[in-house]
């Protein structure tokens, strides 16, 4: 508690700090990259019906939207005068975006990353140590997202004088969803202002994949006073709903449940005791078995609606985006791109439909090279 | 039995209390009772019973491991109080997470607990400013809510929480995990003095403790009991025939 506590009042402090809010622009614009694209996909428009816009958070810095939320944390920690960050990671991106700013802005970094994690996603375990970030495996239960965080908590309840822990999504104990969705919410003003300029009108539809849900929150948070914008996570459905071998939080009605977990109180999937369900996802930054609440409370207010795709529509999506765009997508943004085509056929040829693409697909090549059995 | 009549009947004896925890369940609910049993006949004066939760953000490896073995050898929430209530001869305290409260309804948690002889209950990744509804809950029930404190507190939420804490208040020996620390330097005095100064109930210690030279130390600084896990859980299951010897050798340190 005195380690949130303390986050909290340092958050409120200098979130509108001219020379901290003037330094993060700073960052993100010449060091990550921002205002990422907004790019027209005109053969899949062609094809599928309604005018499809990719967000490209592809295209940031380190290729994934956690850039954003990692140098607004590790900058806010410069200014709390922390010397060391940690961070938990799935997929690896949050990883890399965390040893990436820890470089630049010269603090020591630690990652925790379940072995199963670290064996799929080899390329971004490499990347951070590369950036002089220690990788610390996690063994301990299901070996991926989940188990990482837990490690990482305990780490800092021991360590938070001096570390601060830079959690990777809309989860955990207050602040952070509201503050992890506050530094992503630059994906949606940057949206916003394009689509405005680009087609004079607002989207119909916003498609973008949740895990803990950062980039999702990201991109809808702009737009959750214009009512008539859509607003669709599409959570990872795994091998089906049925096979309980998934993170479908909100899909499976009889394993996702409200309950705590990482000091949140949210849609987790467990047993009817309360035992946390290990997940199963094929991109690992969807593989956890809770929401980040803001999305919970979002869907019982019927603002954001929710869906699913498994695995294998998954990978599809990642050909059809390679070889309709010549965009190589994360497997965990590809789950948008595969629900957005499935659902396109509801929307007209003059509705827009945005996608969020959260992350960029070199660090899954294995994964689906494998997955999809491609010949060398 | 209750919590406070043998801290009161511990002190009249100059001794202070050996706190025990195991993982129900770990390695199975029959072996559970017979360590229990064990645990008892060797000294040990209260027994914390955990009941294993999935992702134990405050246990360190040790204790992480005995609940990963007990949920994997089916040990549940209705197992659990069923195999508390085999166990008899101390006062019990449910440690746990809540999460399992919250999906059993606290009120149906509270009740068991007393079917089962549990009179004391302690939820590690709860903080005090949420817990009110658990609060009212236990002291309709009466179970005793024990809070915990750790090192940093500021004394203004020593004070909040330690006149709030029922049975006895845990004090946190060090920040982290818990886990048996081999070379554990314990200076409590500052801490110790502020949590003895606004609780209403003895003070226990735990997290890092596996030595009776340790118990003394921390006996000599002015706590009122010391609370062993993870050393416990570990002479079980690497020397199960040591163990009896190894929890005289702790509760010969509690006495003066």
């Amino acid at each position: 508690m005195e380690a949130v506590n303390q986050l909290a009042e340092a958050y409120e402090k200098f979130k509108d700090d001219p020379s901290f809010k003037k330094e993060l622009a700073g960052l993100l614009k010449d060091y990550a990259g921002r205002p990422t694209a907004l790019t027209y996909c005109d053969r899949l428009s062609e094809k599928y019906g309604p005018k499809i816009y990719l967000k490209r958070e592809d295209l940031a810095h380190t290729g994934a939207h956690k850039i954003n939320n990692a140098l607004g944390q590790a900058l806010l920690a410069k200014y709390m005068g922390k010397k060391r960050l940690i961070a938990e990671t799935g997929a690896g991106q949050h990883g890399v975006a965390t040893a990436t700013a820890g470089a630049k802005l010269g603090l020591e970094t630690e990652v925790y990353m379940g072995t199963i994690d670290m064996e799929r996603q080899k390329l971004n375990v490499f990347r951070m140590r590369l950036m002089g970030a220690k990788v610390n495996p996690v063994e301990s239960g299901s070996k991926t997202l989940k188990d990482a965080i837990n490690e990482a908590m305990r780490d800092w309840v021991a360590s938070f004088q001096d570390t601060h822990y830079l959690l990777g999504s809309v989860l955990g104990p207050h602040p952070y969803p509201m503050m992890v969705r506050d530094f992503q919410s630059v994906i949606g003003r940057e949206a916003r202002k394009q689509i405005l300029e680009r087609e004079g009108k607002l989207p119909a539809a916003i498609v973008a994949c949740v895990g803990g849900g950062s980039n999702a929150m990201g991109i809808f948070n702009e737009f959750l006073g214009d009512k008539d914008v859509r607003l669709i996570g599409v959570e990872a459905g795994g091998k089906g709903i049925k096979s309980g071998e998934h993170a479908a939080r909100f899909a499976d009605e009889k394993l996702g449940k409200k309950g705590i977990l990482h000091g949140n109180y949210t849609y987790v999937l467990q047993d009817k005791f309360g035992q946390i369900y290990n997940t199963h996802s094929v991109s690992a930054g969807l593989d956890y078995s809770a929401v980040g609440p803001e999305h919970s409370m979002l869907r019982d207010m019927k603002r954001t609606e929710y869906s699913y795709a498994t695995d294998d529509e998954a990978l599809e999506a990642v050909k059809t985006l390679s070889e309709k765009e010549g965009i190589l997508p994360a497997l965990e943004s590809a789950h948008a791109v595969a629900h957005a085509l499935k659902i396109a056929d509801q929307f007209d040829k003059d509705d827009i439909l945005v996608i969020n693409l959260s992350g960029r697909g070199d660090k899954d090549v294995n994964t689906i090279i494998r997955e999809l059995g491609y010949e060398e | 039995m209750d919590i406070a009549d043998k801290f009161r009947g511990l002190k009249e004896k100059g001794e202070i209390a050996l706190i025990a925890y195991i993982s129900c369940g770990d390695p199975s609910a029959d072996e559970t009772v017979k360590i229990a049993g064990e645990l008892i006949r060797a000294g040990v004066d209260i027994l914390e019973l955990g009941l294993p939760f999935s992702d134990p953000i405050a246990d360190g490896p040790t204790i992480q491991a005995a609940s990963q073995r007990a949920i994997e050898a089916g040990m549940d929430t209705d197992k659990y109080f069923e195999t508390a209530k085999r166990i008899t001869g101390v006062p019990k305290v449910c440690m746990t997470y809540y999460n399992l409260l919250y999906q059993y309804g606290l009120e149906r948690f509270c009740k068991r607990c007393g079917e089962a002889g549990i009179s004391g209950l302690i939820v590690a990744d709860l903080p005090f400013e949420e817990s009110g509804d658990l609060m009212s809950t236990c002291e309709k029930s009466g179970v005793d809510l024990i809070f915990i404190i750790s090192p940093v507190n500021s004394e203004e939420r020593i004070k909040k929480i330690a006149g709030q804490s029922k049975g006895f208040l845990y004090l946190q020996s060090l920040l982290g995990v818990t886990g048996a620390r081999e070379e554990m330097q314990f200076k409590l005095n500052e801490i110790l003095a502020k949590a003895k100064q606004y609780s209403k109930v003895p003070v226990a210690t735990g997290f890092g403790i596996s030595k009776p030279g340790q118990i003394k130390e921390l006996m000599g600084q002015g706590v009122d009991g010391v609370i062993i896990g993870s050393a416990i859980i570990k002479k079980a299951r690497d020397d199960r025939r040591g163990l009896g010897g190894y929890v005289r050798s702790l509760k010969a340190a509690t006495a003066r």
